[in-house]
């Protein structure tokens, strides 16, 4: 790993009491430049709150929580705006930040909403306000990246190509991201390093690393640790023109 | 016709209404009407500490009002009561506390009815200055914090997360609507002044599409109820400050019905 890559994120050893019940407890992880780390696990195993307390939403937590840069894109899971506001498309991009006209533009091209760019944000489907979220969050060109399950909503051919743009914008920007998934499938195939929570790290690792845990098994089953075997064989033939299969040494 | 207390009263009427237009956009963005009425309430303490302790009323309604605010911003966080049980607490508690040091100054009186609904034909030269000055620097202040206000109120935890600060300039807008209220409780009077803030904004909310625009038309809005309401008021000798409040009415509807054929046409 390249030692001159800049920590963007570092939380240690955190945890959050609600009601006198641990949400999260001993949380530690790390984002870097150019890297994207993904936080995996069940239903209420702590990923959104996590993501909260390394962007100091919830202020009142355990542990350290440490963020070397401002420049921060973040797509929640869920986003109630008040629709007594009347605010266009163009007016929610530049919300903290001050994007240039073409950073705007780009981005929501990017994520193939530039038509919507003066239509009123509480006319938006589901999905398609998803879209603006996200081209949000990169217009501002940022260093960190926070997304929630960004894709939620988002039909499935959109999904690949955000997914595929999210990887994208992590090596053009140069930025660290910090996802949410349950995609188990992009994941495993687009990502460096991998937690997986239950209110505590039950396990973290490259994904190869993860994949081979039992407690990942345990907590996904089975099925979830072919789909690593999956991408696994991928990489391990080409095809030449004609279709036919060259395996490699 | 037009006479000097005339003169006076269309000026702090024009201060006043180029204030509450972009504050009372954000009153009614962040869903703050009743809280503007509970501060509005407290300033009856607020005036009669002034008469108590001998001091500028304005000044006085200003620290009492931001005091109940910052309360409120305390409470919200520590108590599991809901916003508005605790804004109709502090509103009753704050008048009843006023209500009750007025019986004790016996001695003193003053116009109730000017306090309830404000009597903007008797400005005075120095209460044209507060509103000016004042106005001038409460706008001031909004042009600075507009941005992350703004984020702020569309979402928290974005804004949060982006780090924009919102607890920081939430406390900052408070304090500006205190003193909103602070310079023109004598105008418009304490029960008329949350009228005052919403009716423009809220007029402007049914013919806008985004934010600029909404404040612009509520400081329109708002001048020309000022406008409507104190000619009204000379030619048909009404009470100004509820002539003020009747045109914004009136204008409202007009908004209503225009609103009404702009989305018959888009269908």
């Amino acid at each position: 790993m390249n030692k001159e890559k800049k920590v963007l994120l570092k939380i240690e050893d955190v945890g959050l009491l609600k009601n006198d019940k641990w949400l999260v407890k001993g949380v530690s992880l790390e984002v870097k430049q150019g890297e994207i780390v993904t936080l995996i696990g069940p239903n209420g195993s702590g990923k959104s709150t996590t993501a909260k307390i390394a962007l100091g939403i919830y202020k009142e937590v355990e542990g350290k929580v440490k963020k070397f840069t401002n420049k921060i894109g973040y797509v929640p899971q869920k986003i109630s705006v008040d629709w007594t506001l009347p605010i266009r498309v163009i007016d929610f991009m530049s919300l903290t930040d001050e994007p240039t006209n073409e950073q705007i533009n780009i981005a929501l091209s990017l994520t193939g909403v530039e038509h919507l760019r003066d239509k009123s944000l509480g006319n938006l489907s589901g999905g398609e306000f998803q879209r603006v979220l996200i081209a949000r969050a990169i217009a501002k060109q940022p260093e960190l990246l926070v997304l929630d399950e960004p894709v939620q909503g988002v039909d499935f051919k959109g999904e690949v190509v955000l997914y595929e743009l999210i990887k994208k914008i992590s090596e053009e920007l140069n930025c660290g991201i910090l996802l949410i998934s349950h995609d188990l499938h992009v994941v495993m195939s687009a990502t460096d390093f991998v937690v997986c929570l239950n209110g505590h790290v039950c396990c973290s690792g490259t994904p190869q690393v993860v994949a081979k845990n039992n407690k990942y098994q345990e907590l996904f089953g089975d099925r979830a640790s072919s789909i690593l075997s999956l991408y696994e064989h991928k990489h391990d033939h080409t095809h030449s023109q004609d279709g036919t299969i060259k395996r490699k040494q | 016709m037009l006479d000097d207390f005339f003169i006076r009263a269309l000026l702090a009427g024009i201060g006043i209404a180029l204030v509450t237009g972009p504050i009372g956009c954000f009153i009614i963005w962040r869903r703050l009407s009743f809280f503007g009425d509970t501060l509005s309430h407290s300033a009856l303490l607020g005036v009669t500490m002034a008469v108590f302790f001998n001091i500028n009323i304005s000044l006085s309604v200003f620290v009492i009002s931001s005091l109940i605010a910052i309360m409120l911003l305390r409470l919200q966080k520590t108590t599991k009561l809901p916003g508005d049980a605790l804004l109709g607490l502090l509103a009753h508690s704050s008048l009843a506390v006023g209500l009750v040091v007025i019986g004790f100054l016996s001695s003193i009186r003053f116009d109730v009815m000017g306090l309830l609904f404000g009597d903007i034909l008797a400005v005075n030269q120095n209460d044209l200055l507060l509103i000016w000055i004042g106005g001038a620097l409460i706008l001031l202040v909004l042009k600075l914090i507009w941005k992350p206000l703004f984020a702020a109120t569309v979402n928290y935890e974005l804004a949060e997360a982006e780090g924009m600060k919102p607890d920081k300039y939430n406390t900052i807008f408070t304090i500006l609507l205190a003193a909103i209220i602070a310079i023109s409780i004598k105008i418009v009077g304490l029960l008329l002044i949350t009228g005052m803030l919403i009716m423009p904004a809220a007029m402007a909310r049914n013919i806008s599409n985004n934010p600029i625009q909404m404040v612009k038309l509520s400081i329109f809005g708002g001048l020309l109820s000022v406008l409507i309401g104190l000619f009204s008021s000379l030619k048909f000798n009404s009470a100004s400050g509820p002539s003020i409040i009747t045109a914004a009415l009136l204008l409202f509807c007009l908004t209503l019905i225009k609103f009404k054929k702009v989305s018959e046409l888009k269908k």
